[in-house]
């Protein structure tokens, strides 16, 4: 296991080494100029001194290390020293966004807290929903229940989330005026009114996420759960007399969880970075939004930064999802 | 009752349905299939007629895949035959009729511009619906490529999975709309700006979703060369290219088609998030998902707009998953005569 852990890892840096690689040649390739909002009656010397002030001016593999070098090196030192003190990153040049003209961690740092609270608490519901529907549905496989669950879970899944939103904003924040359709983000919390603020705009983006996620974990859930109610082991279960509850919910559960507990793992990258478009929908300024004006505005550090990001959370929750098989399933063997 | 999506180039196909034909009335006469030629092409039509049919048979009696099917025949029909009886051009500016509800002139209501919402939806759906297509048969192309070569010459199997898990650990949202904001200017000035914008996307959406399609057919490969009739075939000195052609293909066509029919609802979800976000097809050209993205400013005064292609986004969706849906069930021999 150990092992297989460290190969893993290892081959993980090459691997992220080629995305970053394809993601700037990607951006190399753009034919979008940072400096597109510059007017022209600049001078062409005092334009060519912007780029150099840009880092622009560079050929791209130049740029590419460097950039490489500020990412791995430069931003954990960075860091390291905010934590103890130290001075070691004092005269190294972190990331700077195009845009905003500061570090990009540091605006990264901003949104975080903003997309976890939204697209987390989504996720959290949307697999406290699935689990019970998953096994309930394949418990009385067939029944009224199990029919109506696989019908609202297809609906689920098929609707995209700029639909659904949508038709929320229209129903209950224009028609019906329970919730705010914008959500905040300078609202703070300090007592329970201000929470129930909170709560009130939190409500209409994670139902709409929480919806999506959870029709495909049930899903998953629900023929996890078949599959480990056909077994031998059951049928010992029931014929040792133990009670219905205890087989299904001990001994038939545990077993099921096994593979959707990868599932959940896989799918965690995408709460980073598949809210782009709830977020959009409900202007909630987080990661996803910010790569959205990052994109259209041409800052290529951001982008470059965020989009590397995506792919390291993938990569490690891949990695996560593959060793917690492992774990939990010891007839898994990796060696 | 339309027939279930047969492969158009299955050689036998031609074949088979002639056959089925001479077999199907009632008071044939029993000797019609002579049980004992001994003829080499024979078990092999009788076989393939006969699972085909069985398959058909199977996803008839999936109940909500025959209810989606016949309702995206409708769409199909909606999408194609609608504007040659709804004829109003979907880009006619009405200024005088802008905003106009639901009338008999203008059934659906008309847009802040007044075009026609009714032939603008059936404009729009053949876009989405293209772009699905489209983009799916790029991705299955790819998917089933990369998945028979790394399953079928062992020297090519482990880089072809690297490449392919390399492509999994890509963000594919992001770089789906860095692909499409980057290179949609250079594109739309060499193709004209509605089909630059139509190849970009397509090649955008088939170049990052034929990974799981890979993966599919190449663990279905691995499986079919340890088979006997691989290692007859291969005894006989059949070189590979036909050994992949006749042999491996058809074997593993109902994973890839099962396959492409999710693969369209993906690529449908993809386009009109990519219009949503405001990256998709130009202004004046409707898709299901401009249109929703259009409309957004003004659904406090006019939610129908909004609605009207969302719930065609979803249907057509939903109606692409259930008869997926039913064509993996349909297709599993395990289940099949349950």
């Amino acid at each position: 296991m150990l092992n297989f852990t460290i190969r893993r890892l290892l081959l993980a840096i090459p691997t992220l080494l080629f995305i970053s690689l394809v993601i700037f040649l990607l951006l190399e390739a753009s034919p979008g100029d940072p400096l597109g909002d510059v007017p022209l009656t600049v001078p062409p010397e005092v334009r060519e001194r912007m780029r150099a002030a840009l880092g622009l001016g560079e050929p791209w593999p130049v740029r590419y290390v460097l950039w490489l070098k500020q990412f791995f090196w430069v931003e954990p030192l960075y860091w390291f020293d905010q934590i103890f003190g130290t001075a070691y990153a004092a005269d190294m040049q972190r990331i700077i966004s195009f845009q905003s003209r500061s570090p990009v961690f540091d605006v990264i740092a901003q949104r975080v807290p903003q997309t976890l609270t939204v697209v987390g608490m989504s996720y959290v519901v949307g697999i406290l929903i699935a689990i019970p529907i998953g096994i309930l549905s394949a418990y009385k496989q067939y029944s009224w229940f199990d029919q109506i669950g696989t019908f609202v879970s297809m609906i689920g899944f098929s609707m995209p989330t700029f639909f659904t939103g949508v038709v929320l904003i229209i129903v209950f924040a224009v028609n019906l005026q329970w919730f705010p359709s914008v959500y905040d983000t300078t609202h703070e919390v300090t007592d329970w009114d201000s929470f129930l603020v909170q709560a009130r705009q939190m409500v209409m983006p994670v139902t709409v996420l929480a919806l999506y996620n959870a029709a495909q974990i049930s899903r998953f859930m629900r023929s996890s759960m078949l599959d480990n109610l056909g077994q031998d082991y059951v049928r010992t279960a029931r014929a040792k007399g133990l009670t219905e509850r205890k087989v299904v919910l001990k001994h038939v559960l545990r077993n099921s969880l096994i593979p959707v507990v990868t599932v959940i793992a896989l799918g965690l990258p995408a709460v980073f970075g598949g809210a782009i478009i709830t977020e959009q929908v409900f202007k909630v300024n987080g990661l996803g939004q910010l790569l959205i004006t990052a994109i259209h505005g041409s800052d290529i550090p951001m982008v470059l930064t965020l989009t590397f990001i995506f792919a390291i959370l993938i990569v490690v929750f891949t990695l996560i999802a593959d060793i917690l098989y492992g774990v939990l399933d010891p007839r898994i063997r990796y060696d | 009752m339309t027939e279930p999506q047969r492969p158009e180039t299955h050689p036998t196909d031609a074949l088979k349905a002639a056959a089925g034909n001479a077999a199907t009335p009632e008071g044939a006469s029993p000797p019609v299939v002579p049980p004992a030629v001994p003829n080499v092409a024979e078990p092999e039509i009788v076989q393939t007629r006969s699972q085909w049919r069985d398959v058909w048979r199977q996803f008839r009696s999936h109940r909500g895949a025959m209810v989606a099917l016949a309702i995206f025949v409708f769409i199909i029909l909606f999408v194609s035959v609608g504007p040659l009886l709804w004829s109003i051009d979907p880009t006619y500016v009405d200024i005088r009729a802008r905003n106009s509800g639901f009338s008999l002139a203008h059934p659906l209501g008309t847009d802040q511009l007044g075009r026609d919402l009714l032939a603008r939806l059936m404009a729009g759906g053949q876009v989405s619906i293209a772009v699905g297509l489209t983009a799916m048969a790029i991705a299955i192309f790819l998917g089933s490529l990369v998945g028979v070569v790394s399953g079928y010459f062992r020297r090519l199997d482990a880089p072809l999975m690297r490449l392919t898990e390399l492509f999994l650990a890509l963000p594919l949202l992001p770089l789906l709309l860095l692909m499409v904001t980057l290179f949609r200017e250079p594109l739309s000035q060499t193709f004209g700006s509605a089909f630059g914008i139509f190849l970009l996307i397509v090649s955008a959406i088939g170049a990052t979703s034929w990974m799981q399609s890979a993966r599919i057919v190449r663990g279905e490969v691995l499986g079919l060369k340890e088979r006997e009739f691989i290692l007859a075939a291969r005894s006989i000195g059949t070189p590979s290219h036909r050994m992949i052609v006749r042999h491996i293909l058809p074997n593993v066509l109902s994973p890839i088609m099962v396959a492409a029919t999710l693969g369209i609802a993906t690529a449908i979800i993809t386009e009109s998030a990519l219009s949503f976000l405001g990256l998709g097809f130009p202004p004046d050209f409707p898709t299901w998902g401009r249109l929703l993205y259009d409309a957004v400013d003004q659904m406090v005064l006019y939610p129908q707009r909004v609605i009207f292609p969302g719930l065609m986004i979803s249907l057509t969706v939903l109606c692409v998953n259930y008869i997926g849906d039913g064509l993996r069930d349909a297709m599993d021999p395990r289940i099949r005569g349950r």
